[in-house]
């Protein structure tokens, strides 16, 4: 930015705030976050470029409707604590979204300010005042906005399963009410997609961890080690006495590509590959017991979030080349634009309109990928472009390690233990878009496991939105 | 936390432990694991639930120590606790009266196969039960298994007790023996249920293929979460991938691709050794 003071000070006012970064060529080398954070002086700076609009549109751009033009005057005027309050009022996880919304799709697309310059960078701003009441908790010794005193809940029971944003969020809400809330989580630390996906470089666990600790200051009851379905089912909740049941399992069920080779040694689904990094903390073994074949030469197979992720992972873990490959075009990759941006500053190499046709090894492990180049024809069912092979193009790449990232899709180990539940084709819980409420009265679903894989943010929204609605079903007992 | 209120070698490498987990041994059923984690540090390792005890809230794991995270879990004392403990996980086994029906248990997997034995007796099957191990001094849960069993042969890679040789050989000869005596069909085998390490099942498949069998075999592919979320179990059965987790771990032994199970098991064992020779170096285990 500063190299840029001779273009005058009008111009330099309006050029959006940079996000202070880890060098490329040393973040690579380590699996601390990336984007640093503003410092105030950055956020007054950004805040001062906000217009504060008679009709902000980028509110209408945020799933919850954040008041940002609100939060922002409040940064302008250094009134942090304020600013956060509005945010709260909306967004129980802002240092989460601040970090991980798509904002260029949500808030900052509808900023007016985009028309002709880049909107305000209204996702940086939300986590500088998060950050900074982290920052300050800790300064006086303290975890998170512990409740003081002892916080008791004596409502009725409520039963949350899964932890990931949708039922983090509706915990949340619940306990703030008065419910007894419990939660229940399979694997054995809480957060969903926030621990076992997104990696530590983009989201530090720390921040997960102290909305965590949060909650169990609000006397949530929280269980981990639980695979619901399996240890308890739906029913036998409602015989213990809880009266309403909040279903957010997430969309976790890995998609492969059912091409021939993709049970190699050597093939990884991105979620067992980023568990196996962030969940088990593979990039510290052997300090942490849980191995993970570190490649040489890695193809990561699609163009999402979840891609970048492995992708910028596998750099991480001394992946000398690896290759993006994604059958459409960077235009149409569903990643935040700042994962693609991060990933060409690290050197990952996009292959674009390429698509994987066979995986091929030796003594069982993958030696080489063959891949053909796609084009692109007439829109299909999504709106997008529909790839279609180049007849004669394939060709092979040497690699040691694939990663399939084409997508997930929802795990029927509890849904199919609760035959009245109704589904939609693909398995995902039909539920309804104000309420969550699904085919069985008590029960209400949201996030993932409704939508399919979507974003932390409309998973939480969703998370909101039950919350509000199983406190009126226990209230008046209407479904 | 998961209290180990006993613990027992069986073997100096296999040790059972007797663990308080009262919601699993509620639900618990033949042919079902769990997935346990020692420390923070540690890896999420799957184990069978080799016995469970409905009223008293506790199960029973057998655990071979064969890398650092079996070691672990063998440093541990009785008053000790796992840090994680979920399950219970996979299908249960298919338990009816099949009739006459063949267990084969060989090293750690005849603690895997005891809980499908008690069972399948209890369900009214003849069951006869064939059991292996390298040497005489490494059988396991011997009385149990006898318990559970109209029929119990022994086998010994050294001869040091029992059969001569592998268990498949053993069912080998006694199939051919049983079945070429008798002169009418009454006295089938009606199922093979082989749990152990995975030549030993391939081997168990590929004789009772010969017979036409039904085999059934547990198999023990590599794992992480254990509920379908991850992919490192998949295995090919009947040309199809599954997931062990999810949808076995108990498959029809005739269509499972052995050569696959056994290569992805050695995914990690150069870092699984080198993992256990830095531990071991430290370790206040005999090893
Ligand atoms: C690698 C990756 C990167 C992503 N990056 C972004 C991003 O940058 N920005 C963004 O907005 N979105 C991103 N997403 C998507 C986002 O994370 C998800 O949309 C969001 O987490 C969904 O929230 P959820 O609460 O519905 O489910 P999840 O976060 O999936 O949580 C579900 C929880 O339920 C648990 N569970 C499942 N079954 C059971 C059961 N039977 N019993 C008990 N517990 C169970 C699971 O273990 C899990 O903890 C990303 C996703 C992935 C995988
Ligand atoms: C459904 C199921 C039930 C099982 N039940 C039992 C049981 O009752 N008793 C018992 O002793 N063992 C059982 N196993 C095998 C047991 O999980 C492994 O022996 C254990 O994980 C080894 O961990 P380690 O760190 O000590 O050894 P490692 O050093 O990790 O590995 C040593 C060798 O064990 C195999 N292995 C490693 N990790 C796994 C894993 N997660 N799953 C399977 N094999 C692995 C590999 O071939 C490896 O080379 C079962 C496995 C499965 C999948
Ligand atoms: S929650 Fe997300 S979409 Fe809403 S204002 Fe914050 S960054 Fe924008
Ligand atoms: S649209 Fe942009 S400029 Fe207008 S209030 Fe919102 S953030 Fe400020
Ligand atoms: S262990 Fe992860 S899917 Fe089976």
């Amino acid at each position: 930015m500063s190299g840029k003071t001779d273009k005058g000070a009008k111009k330099e006012k309006k050029d959006r705030t940079p996000m202070p970064e880890q060098e490329p060529a040393e973040r690579i080398n380590n699996f601390k976050e990336v984007a640093l954070g503003y410092t105030e002086e950055d956020a007054l700076r950004e805040a001062s470029r906000c217009l504060q609009c008679k009709n902000p549109k980028c509110i209408k751009g945020c799933p919850v409707e954040i008041n940002i033009k609100e939060f922002i005057r409040l940064i302008s005027g250094k009134k942090f604590g304020e600013a956060l309050a509005v945010i709260r009022e909306r967004n129980s996880l802002p240092a989460i979204c601040g970090r991980v919304c798509p904002q260029e799709d949500q808030c900052e697309k509808e900023c007016i300010l985009g028309l002709k310059d880049r909107p305000v960078a209204i996702g940086r701003l939300e986590r500088y005042v998060a950050d900074r009441e982290l920052k300050r908790l800790a300064d006086i010794g303290k975890e998170c906005v512990y409740l003081d005193g002892n916080y008791k809940c004596s409502g009725e029971k409520v039963a949350i399963i899964g932890s990931g944003p949708a039922g983090l969020t509706c915990a949340s809400e619940l306990a703030k009410m008065g419910y007894q809330v419990t939660l229940f989580e399979a694997l054995h630390k809480p957060g969903g997609v926030l621990v076992y996906g997104i990696p530590e470089f983009r989201l530090p666990k720390d921040i997960v961890r102290k909305e965590i600790e949060y909650l169990k200051s609000m006397d949530v009851d929280l269980r981990v080690n639980m695979v619901m379905g399996k240890i308890l089912t739906i029913r036998e909740l409602f015989d213990q006495g809880y009266k309403a049941v909040f279903i957010a399992t997430g969309a976790g069920l890995p998609h492969f590509m059912n091409i021939p080779g993709e049970n190699l040694n050597g093939v990884y689904s991105a979620n067992e590959y980023l568990t196996r990094s962030n969940l088990m903390k593979a990039y510290e073994f052997p300090k942490s017991d849980t191995p993970i074949v570190k490649g040489k030469r890695v193809a990561v197979i699609g163009g999402g979030n979840v891609a970048m992720d492995s992708a910028r992972t596998a750099r991480r873990l001394g992946a000398e080349h690896v290759y993006l490959i994604y059958r459409r075009s960077e235009k149409e990759m569903p990643a935040r634009n700042e994962e693609i941006e991060h990933a060409r500053q690290e050197g990952i190499e996009f292959m674009l309109l390429t698509n994987p046709a066979r995986i091929s090894g030796k003594d069982g492990w993958v030696n080489s990928i063959r891949l053909q180049k796609m084009e692109l024809r007439e829109p299909d069912s999504s709106g997008r472009r529909r790839p279609v092979p180049v007849e004669g193009s394939g060709f092979d790449l040497d690699v040691d390690v694939v990663i399939v990232a084409v997508g997930q899709g929802p795990n029927p180990l509890l849904t199919a233990t609760i035959k009245e539940l109704g589904l939609d084709g693909r398995g995902l819980i039909k539920a309804d878009p104000e309420t969550g409420k699904t085919t069985v009265r008590g029960v209400f679903a949201g996030g993932d496991i409704v939508t399919g894989a979507a974003t932390v943010i409309l998973a939480m929204g969703a998370g909101r939105k039950a919350a509000r609605a199983i406190d009126e079903f226990i209230k008046t007992g209407k479904w | 936390m998961y209290k180990i209120v006993k613990k027992k070698e069986l073997t100096p490498d296999i040790i059972q432990y007797l663990v308080e987990a009262p919601l699993i041994a509620k639900k618990a059923k033949a042919g079902q694991f769990v997935v346990i984690r020692v420390n923070e540090n540690g890896e999420r390792v799957p184990l069978t639930i080799s016995s469970y005890q409905h009223d008293k809230g506790i199960i029973s794991l057998v655990a071979m120590r064969v890398g650092k995270s079996t070691a672990l879990l063998s440093e541990l004392e009785e008053g000790d606790s796992i840090l994680d403990v979920v399950g219970p996980l996979g299908n249960p086994s298919e338990i009816e009266n099949f009739g006459r029906v063949i267990c084969v248990g060989g090293g750690v997997g005849v603690a895997v196969v005891l809980p499908i034995a008690v069972e399948l007796k209890k369900a009214g099957n003849y069951v006869i039960s064939i059991m292996g191990a390298k040497t005489e001094k490494v059988l396991i849960l011997e009385k149990e298994m006898k318990e559970a069993s109209d029929e119990l042969y022994i086998c010994t890679d050294d001869g040091s007790r029992g059969y001569h040789g592998f268990v498949s050989g053993f069912l080998e000869e006694y199939l051919s023996r049983h079945l070429a005596n008798r002169e009418n069909k009454k006295h089938g085998i009606d199922r093979v249920v082989a749990i152990g390490p995975a030549l030993m099942m391939a081997a168990v498949a590929r004789v009772t293929e010969q017979y036409r069998i039904k085999t059934i075999v547990s198999l023990n592919s590599i794992m992480v979460d254990g509920t379908g979320m991850c992919g490192a179990c998949r295995v090919e059965v009947g040309g199809k991938t599954k997931f062990v987790c999810v949808d076995g771990p108990e498959f029809d032994a005739h269509e499972v691709n052995f050569d696959l199970l056994v290569s992805r098991q050695k995914i990690y064992c150069d870092q699984e050794s080198a993992c256990y020779d830095l531990y071991k170096k430290d370790c206040k285990c005999k090893k």
